[in-house]
């Protein structure tokens, strides 16, 4: 079982202080977050990726990179990249490098936005998410696999003779998630690959989340991967801890009634009983997130949204260390009571390089001319030219 | 939710009035009674079911602002898209349906009365509101390409204490022969469709084998 967080990457004022970071605070805040991650032995950072104010995630392989250079055993993800508008041969070449840089700690979660304006400003429609969810993945999923790769779609620029550099690491593309909150047509595409399904759940109520699970590892074992609950799921969560649960509450409540998306909304009770956020002490944290298995089954990932809503950093680092200390391994210890011996762990690199029969070197070398790319009979004919 | 057999059409009755008791209700359950009638009379069974939108008032301002959908909210969303017809009665704010009126349909979805048959029913202070049926709630529901009955009620205050025709040169026909009209209008609309199947919001995707071109599913 995996535990992590996940960042949306928001500047948001702090409501207790109306002191708002820069983007540039902001931007070394998440690094020292995704540090303190791995520090108190959390096993998996994620940051989502957006394209317009308050959020600074934009290039989410730069920030994963940096943090990869600083951490060791730090699983590295995304949440989530845009599939739709992200040209696939981009993903391929950057998620292979950030693969390489990180050694194979990498894996990422494929999203469709949910800003409207982000399809246009990337020459997109969002009337066809969907459809291009499913064509720039069938191309992605190719460029990983084929060392060449020849294609022709509906969305994008078609391709011949084309090969997606770096090849993945050891020859093994890395893992994908899907993440959906209420797109059947997702949960559909991750078991058809026989990938990971994550319901990012943080606005939904669990009888939700465990109908869309349901139905991804339904469709999982349909497609042949596995029985039902061999299936890769991961679910969001968001907390608030304090040793105290009413002084949890007191502390986080500034913040919740303002905060991005959810505030001035409903009440921090109703939000709790209704959404996996929990805040109060960590046996309180534990007995909820314990508990969400019943609901979806075994599952291999578990998230937690801690840094938003204009915490500060300080806050955020301390958040972890109880999360660290005193909640994840207990929850590692109660959620491996009574799990069956054929449920799988997510995929890593090792795992998946294990599964294929071993490492080998992917690397394509090319034939043409070191700088310019030509092909050997035109550089051949350059050289002619030149000596002549 | 009423039980339901599995013959009986299924009718809700959205109902928009903000005040209990509220004359919106009264008209609505006119509306539902006559058309219990009128499809009894033509020899099939119905049961209605009545959301009355004033107590999920916070949980859809939650909802159209967090995405969070409380669980009596769904249930009554499931309940309205489920039905085989549906009506709808609303008081006239400000020469349209009421806040709260909208919101229910902005929750809905946009598939989700698609060919439904639907009686749309108003009420207000006085009579000079009247149009408003036609120019403010007629697009709504063309907009959600539900089959309106030509008939819509619109009841004015003096409405509920008005038994027959008056001398006035611009009277209507008295409320209970309109409620009539527009009730037998919409069973001869109801029994003449299909029955709405039940709606499963999961089984709402393409398998991708009809996606993706290659027959089989890849080596993982």
């Amino acid at each position: 079982m995996q535990f992590g967080v996940f960042s949306v990457s928001d500047i948001t004022t702090d409501p207790t202080t109306g002191r708002t970071p820069t983007e540039h605070e902001r931007i070394r805040a998440v690094v020292e977050i995704a540090k303190k991650t791995e520090e108190v032995g959390l096993d998996v950072f994620a940051i989502g990726e957006h394209h317009n104010p308050p959020f600074f995630s934009s290039s989410p392989t730069t920030t994963l990179a940096y943090v990869a250079a600083q951490t060791e055993r730090l699983l590295l993800s995304t949440a989530t990249t845009l599939i739709t508008t992200n040209d696939p041969v981009k993903i391929a070449e950057d998620y292979a490098m950030l693969q390489h840089l990180s050694g194979g700690r990498v894996d990422l979660m494929m999203g469709r936005g949910n800003t409207g304006p982000v399809y246009p400003w990337f020459g997109q429609d969002i009337r066809n998410g969907i459809g291009l969810a499913v064509e720039n993945y069938a191309l992605l999923h190719r460029l990983w696999r084929e060392d060449v790769v020849d294609w022709e779609g509906k969305f994008r620029t078609p391709l011949q003779s084309f090969t997606s550099t770096p090849r993945p690491l050891d020859g093994v593309p890395p893992f994908v998630w899907h993440g959906s909150i209420r797109s059947p047509q997702i949960a559909e595409q991750a078991a058809y690959y026989g990938d990971g399904f994550f319901h990012n759940n943080i606005f939904w109520n669990i009888e939700h989340t465990s109908q869309m699970v349901a139905l991804y590892r339904e469709r999982f074992e349909h497609y042949g991967h596995g029985r039902a609950d061999q299936a890769i799921v991961g679910l969001g969560g968001q907390v608030y801890l304090h040793k105290s649960s009413q002084q949890a509450v007191r502390e986080f409540r500034p913040y919740f009634d303002v905060a991005p998306v959810y505030g001035h909304g409903p009440s921090l009770e109703d939000f709790t009983a209704q959404t996996p956020l929990t805040v109060g002490s960590p046996q309180e944290v534990i007995d909820r997130y314990a508990s969400m298995r019943e609901h979806v089954g075994d599952y291999q990932r578990q998230l937690f949204l801690v840094d938003h809503a204009g915490l500060p950093l300080a806050t955020v680092l301390d958040q972890l260390e109880i999360l660290g200390g005193e909640v994840v391994p207990v929850l590692r210890k109660e959620l491996a009571v009574g799990r069956p011996a054929h449920v799988p762990e997510a995929p890593t690199h090792a795992s998946l390089v294990a599964a294929a029969g071993g490492a080998r070197d992917a690397t394509v070398y090319g034939e043409g001319d070191d700088v310019t790319g030509a092909s050997p009979d035109a550089s051949r004919a350059d050289e002619q030219v030149v000596t002549r | 939710m009423s039980e339901v057999g599995p013959e009986g059409y299924r009718v809700a009755v959205v109902t928009a009035g903000l005040r209990e008791p509220s004359s919106t209700r009264l008209l609505a359950d006119r509306l539902g009674e006559a058309t219990v009638l009128a499809v009894t009379e033509r020899g099939e069974r119905i049961e209605l079911d009545v959301v009355d939108v004033r107590l999920l008032a916070s949980a859809m301002t939650n909802a159209l602002l967090t995405g969070v959908e409380a669980a009596e909210l769904g249930d009554a969303l499931r309940r309205v898209t489920g039905a085989d017809a549906v009506i709808a009665v609303t008081p006239i704010f400000s020469g349209s349906y009421n806040g709260l009126f909208k919101m229910f349909f902005d929750l809905l979805g946009e598939d989700a009365l698609t060919g439904t048959p639907v009686l749309l029913g108003a009420t207000a202070g006085t009579p000079r509101h009247s149009l408003a049926v036609d120019h403010a709630l007629r697009p709504l529901f063309a907009y959600l390409r539900a089959l309106v009955v030509p008939t819509a009620v619109f009841a004015a205050t003096d409405d509920f204490g008005q038994v027959g025709p008056t001398k006035r040169s611009d009277d209507v026909a008295p409320l209970a022969q309109r409620v009539t009209r527009a009730a037998g209008e919409l069973a001869d609309l109801l029994l003449s469709r299909p029955r709405k199947r039940p709606t499963d919001p999961l089984t709402d995707f393409t398998p991708f084998t009809h996606l993706i071109p290659t027959p089989t599913p890849p080596a993982k």
